[in-house]
């Protein structure tokens, strides 16, 4: 399969990309590793104009901690999470979800950013950085804003990002020795989630239960107040309204929302 | 649409082009250059049959540019010849054969270039590594046993050996009255 032909840039910088986007706005798209963007090329679904490639700018690729939290840049590989030794010390979730995507070839291109700005409810890392409370910082040549995880997925495949802006970190809570656990359901292997659980310090991210990554408000809130595991875990679909698709029914994702969390939450218990 | 200047090393040689943008690096190598080990199956990221080394690190070539290959190094499975020009001297192609790590050969330079970037990664592979280092590449013959067992001798394994430790791991994957393969 072939994209609609398209124009290629690609700049030596954050600066450059940024002026590039002001100059064609939503014309232009942004590329990392390009494995959420190609595959819809090539289906047709986009066809952008012009693909502003940053997949190699250093200035985005880099893992460090910064006071309490970890400061990812958004063309950080989904290998370079998975690998990350910072990462594995300091917010294991992370490396722990970032494993589960695809398959080793597709790790070594995709990247968080570019997985966050698709903004498929159905993928993994998502959901994750919405339980871990993280921040995802926005620049463009009017500046740079912090926007919570918790407002960034806005509708299916849309997120809170202007056109001329790009995201440039992904800024994640120190969570240490804080309990977590990543229950991904699948049927077969390299696929994405059923239904997937993210849960970190109590706090529990939704995989492909709705049209965007979620929180189980009310399961965090049973927690809160000290109510059992079993008990927090049977309110996980509360205020859900997953899709229907040839993998199961909505009724059947909420079932399976419940048991993976009541697993999430006794693994993280564990841990 | 404008075409752009690409220079990548390939199996070592530079080749330089003018392409354009929307060309995939999987049909820059078959036709383009003309290496045709490189094949085409799903076209979707899911089957692994394009697997290529870019800069040392498996990649599926049907969802990489060919501008995004720029100024890098990509390996197919011509490249593991190595002096001889034979790619059968190669440890992972050699194993292949050895262990019958085929059947119809389709994915094969896939399943090649994956191991071979698998062992780069992680020289010390166990069969739950293979297995799941190969989570990429699909064998529609279904002939993973002996792809696993050819990873396992590319990285220096006793493939028996390594089959039995797994085998035993873990009670639940072992069905009832499995056979662990000690004696058979």
């Amino acid at each position: 399969m072939i994209p609609v032909g398209f124009e290629y840039a690609r700049p030596d910088s954050v600066d450059g990309a940024l002026a590039l986007l002001a100059e064609h706005g939503d014309e232009a798209t942004i590329m990392a590793g390009g494995h959420s963007l190609l595959p819809v090329m090539k289906l047709r679904l986009a066809a952008p104009e012009l693909i502003v490639d940053i997949g190699r700018l250093r200035e985005l690729n880099y893992i460090r901690v910064d006071g309490d939290e970890v400061a990812i840049g958004a063309a950080t590989r989904h290998h370079d999470v998975e690998v990350s030794d910072v990462l594995a010390t300091e917010v294991p979730l992370l490396p722990a979800v970032a494993r589960t995507v695809g398959d080793p070839q597709v790790r070594h291109r995709g990247t968080i950013g570019g997985s966050l700005a698709h903004g498929d409810p159905a993928s993994d890392l998502p959901a994750a950085v919405l339980a871990l409370d993280a921040t995802i910082v926005l620049r463009s040549p009017r500046g740079e804003r912090k926007v919570p995880a918790t407002e960034f997925w806005t509708a299916v495949f849309t997120t809170a990002k202007e056109p001329d802006e790009l995201i440039v970190e992904i800024r994640v809570p120190r969570t240490g020795n804080a309990g977590w656990a990543y229950e991904k359901f699948t049927r077969r292997a390299n696929d994405w989630a059923i239904v997937a659980v993210a849960v970190v310090d109590g706090r529990v991210g939704l995989v492909n239960m709705g049209s965007t990554p979620l929180r189980a408000s009310a399961t965090e809130a049973a927690l809160a107040e000290g109510r059992s595991i079993a008990d927090a875990a049977a309110l996980a679909a509360e205020g859900t309204e997953p899709p229907t698709d040839t993998a199961g029914t909505p009724d059947y994702r909420r079932n399976l929302a419940r048991v993976l969390t009541r697993r999430a939450l006794e693994t993280a218990a564990g841990r | 649409m404008t075409g752009v200047k690409v220079e990548i090393t390939v199996n070592g040689r530079t080749t330089t082009d003018e392409v354009e943008p929307r060309l995939l690096l999987a049909h820059y190598l078959r036709e383009n250059l003309g290496l045709k080990a490189t094949n085409i199956g799903c076209d979707t990221t899911s089957c692994g049959a394009c697997t290529v080394l870019l800069d040392g690190e498996s990649v599926k070539s049907c969802t990489v540019l060919a501008v995004q290959a720029d100024q890098l190094a990509v390996t197919t499975m011509e490249g593991l010849a190595g002096e001889s020009g034979d790619s059968l001297d190669h440890p992972v192609t050699a194993a292949f054969r050895a262990e019958h790590g085929l059947q119809c050969g389709f994915c094969t330079p896939g399943m090649v270039m994956a191991v071979t970037g698998l062992i780069a990664e992680n020289p010390d592979l166990d069969e739950r590594a293979v297995r799941e280092g190969l989570e990429g590449n699909l064998c529609r013959c279904t002939g993973y046993h002996n792809i696993v067992r050819a990873a396992l001798v590319a990285a220096g394994k006793d493939p028996d050996a390594e089959q039995e430790i797994e085998a035993l791991s873990d009670d639940a994957r072992t069905a009832p009255g499995f056979s662990v393969g000690s004696g058979a």
